[in-house]
């Protein structure tokens, strides 16, 4: 692994951070620190944007221009710091309920302008902030603490959820392989338009316990033991896809960006 | 009308107070502005829609109104002057994000066209039902600042004094109109003609190493710096510090409640607006605001050609209250009439300022029909 100088990263007055020992959260802001690393951003040019969770609090550790929301706002607050300073490279990092419970809507309509962000949904398949509380990730017969008995509801596929509604570039990956994860972010990064990373992190706490995964190595080996390429998956039957985790670069398109088609017709209007 | 460019027309033109406020907004430097489309505040959002292109600015209409809320606060953390307009229902949703620029101190203007509510209510109709909304809306203790104009020309003013005091003061600022004003059509001179610099308060001498984005023990709060600008702080909803990290340290969060709200107090002589007509020999004063006042100032010269000694206090400024103006004003009228439109919210506040020491007779409509002259003046030969 390249080596990376962290500590110019990372706010040393603010961490350590309040993620419990054996959460995933953890490599998911060590990933995303080197994919900065690799886009070789200025660190004055990044703006970090959370709601509210577990993964809300990922802004305060970093050296970047850093906004913590409301809950579920975050790509809301993203696209007016987008629009209003085009020259920033505007990263949020949000969860499953923050993302596509509360602020679903705001997650399909920045897909679908194809608005120049980044959205890193760190999906942990619980609300682990409240508690553990059944999520729209939450698979079906899992426990929850609003789900006792297990869950009744059937569980988001979100990279489908953003293909439908336009995104430009989506991706899966997990924190137990944190190599193609850091790759994923940076083509992210690059990608000119919406595009979106899930990341499978794991919530010992207030998922593990409850569902038969009671140590953080359980998870991870869950978490290994689900995941299959995206190469590998094709050739599968989709009934045999059930509980796996598709991990890969999902969808990669090239729509007109928003800003850029915004852009043209200013240009056109202040020429005429 | 909505093509037309702001300094090309000084007056007169006719418009609607809607079109003022967009009008307005653009003098102020608006350069980003997210809505939602919603009765009776729409034509803001479509005025806007032409206007701000041409001007190289961003308009964009957002998938809801919390997003066209959550959105001007993000485009003010980067440094734009940032509007979103809006009506009861819609106004109801924006109160969370409302709070949140409260506590992080994030310059915005709000416009809330006020309809008949509660609910869906009557959309196409007046009311100035929200006034108390505006005060409490969001949670916990907060600090607002509130505009109300009577007439089109005075959303103008009032506009740029949003910008203005939004800067200032690093809070959000609402215009409370009346859908009467709103879409009456009336002639206007703009008063403010070729450029008009609304303060921006952005820029900072200090070094990043030295600047506080926060900081409770002064008069004004401190520039806020736009993201981007080599000045790395963060900001978020918790409780902070002055560096904006989260803070849970009790006297640190009582601190900077009572700051929030010292500077409004404090700096009341920029905020608070009000207007007295006639109250120099007047022992009945009508208080009124937004286009009630009009019926009202209808009413007081009806009422002084029957020699009946009328004054009128009407507030501009309707948040913070003005208590001390009213109570000063108010000293050796008999009766004060207040009329609103709607079942007496500021009437509270008005009994408040004079502490029992004048009565405070109702008169309130609500339905949606405006206040008539002739109404006014019944009440005021009862009293
Ligand atoms: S509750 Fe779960 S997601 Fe939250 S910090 Fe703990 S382990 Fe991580």
């Amino acid at each position: 692994m390249r080596a990376v100088d962290y500590d110019k990263y990372l706010r040393a007055a603010h961490v350590p951070h309040i993620w419990c020992p054996g959460c995933g959260h953890g490599i998911a802001l060590k990933t995303m620190v080197r994919a900065v690393d690799t886009m070789g951003w200025e660190k004055n040019d990044v703006c970090m944007v959370s709601g509210i969770g577990c993964s809300g609090r990922a802004p305060g550790y970093v050296d970047f221009n850093s906004l913590h929301t409301t809950h579920g706002r975050a790509i809301a607050f993203a696209s007016g710091i987008k629009l209003a300073n085009n020259n920033l490279n505007v990263v949020v990092v949000t969860g499953d309920g923050d993302g596509v419970a509360i602020g679903g809507n705001h997650l399909i309509h920045a897909a679908r302008r194809n608005l120049d962000i980044t959205v890193l949904l760190w999906n942990n398949t619980i609300y682990g902030m409240t508690g553990g509380q059944v999520s729209p990730t939450t698979p079906l017969g899992c426990k929850a603490t609003t789900a006792p008995f297990g869950n009744y509801e059937h569980s988001f596929n979100i990279a489908e959820l953003v293909a439908a509604a336009g995104g430009n570039f989506i991706a899966r990956g997990t924190v137990h392989n944190p190599i193609q994860l850091e790759k994923l972010m940076v083509q992210a990064f690059s990608k000119r338009g919406f595009s979106f990373v899930e990341v499978m992190s794991p919530c010992p706490t207030a998922f593990g316990r409850r569902n038969k995964l009671k140590s953080a190595p359980a998870m991870m080996q869950d978490l290994k033991d689900r995941s299959i390429p995206i190469a590998k998956a094709l050739k599968m039957e989709p009934d045999d896809l059930d509980g796996k985790i598709v991990t890969g670069v999902l969808l990669d398109r090239d729509k007109q960006e928003y800003t850029d088609i915004y852009r043209n017709l200013v240009a056109n209007l202040r020429g005429a | 009308m909505a093509s037309m460019d702001t300094d090309a027309h000084v007056g007169p033109v006719l418009m609607t107070g809607n079109e003022a406020v967009a009008h307005a907004a653009m003098k102020a430097g608006l350069g980003f502005f997210a809505g939602y489309p919603i009765t009776p505040s729409t034509e803001i959002a479509e005025t806007l829609s032409a206007m701000l292109p041409r001007a190289g600015g961003v308009f964009i209409q957002m998938e809801d109104e919390i997003a066209a809320m959550s959105a001007i606060i993000g485009g003010s953390l980067a440094g734009a002057k940032t509007l979103t307009a809006t009506s009861g229902p819609g106004f109801s949703l924006k109160q969370e994000a409302i709070g949140y620029a409260c506590l992080t101190e994030v310059p915005c203007v709000i416009v809330n066209v006020m309809r008949g509510g509660p609910s869906t209510g009557l959309p196409t109709l007046p009311a100035q039902g929200d006034v108390m909304q505006a005060r409490w809306g969001t949670h916990g203790d907060h600090p607002v600042v509130a505009y109300c104009p009577e007439r089109v020309e005075e959303a103008y003013l009032l506009t740029l004094k949003c910008f203005e005091v939004a800067e200032r003061l690093r809070t959000p600022v609402m215009l409370l109109m009346d859908e009467i004003v709103g879409h009456v059509t009336e002639r206007v001179i703009f008063p403010v003609k070729g450029a008009f610099e609304v303060t921006s308060n952005r820029e900072t001498t200090l070094s990043p190493e030295d600047y506080r984005p926060y900081g409770y023990d002064q008069q004004l709060p401190p520039p806020l710096v736009p993201f981007g600008k080599g000045y790395r702080y963060h900001v978020s909803g918790l409780m902070h510090d002055e560096t904006g990290f989260p803070s849970s340290d009790t006297a640190n969060g009582d601190r900077e409640l009572r700051w929030l709200m010292s500077k409004v107090e404090n700096n009341r002589e920029m905020v608070i607006d009000v207007e007295l007509v006639n109250m120099e020999d007047a022992d009945i004063m009508l208080f009124a605001y937004g286009a009630s006042a009009r019926s009202a100032k209808g009413a007081m010269r009806l009422a002084r050609e029957e020699g009946l000694k009328v004054g009128l206090f009407r507030p501009r400024s309707i948040w913070p209250f003005a208590y001390d103006e009213l109570k000063a004003a108010a000293q050796g009228v008999k009766a004060i009439i207040s009329i609103e439109m709607n079942l007496g919210q500021l009437t509270n506040e008005v009994k408040l300022a004079v502490e029992g020491q004048v009565p405070v007779v109702p008169f309130f409509k609500v339905g949606g029909e405006p206040v008539l002259p002739a109404e006014i003046l019944e009440t005021i030969r009862g009293v």
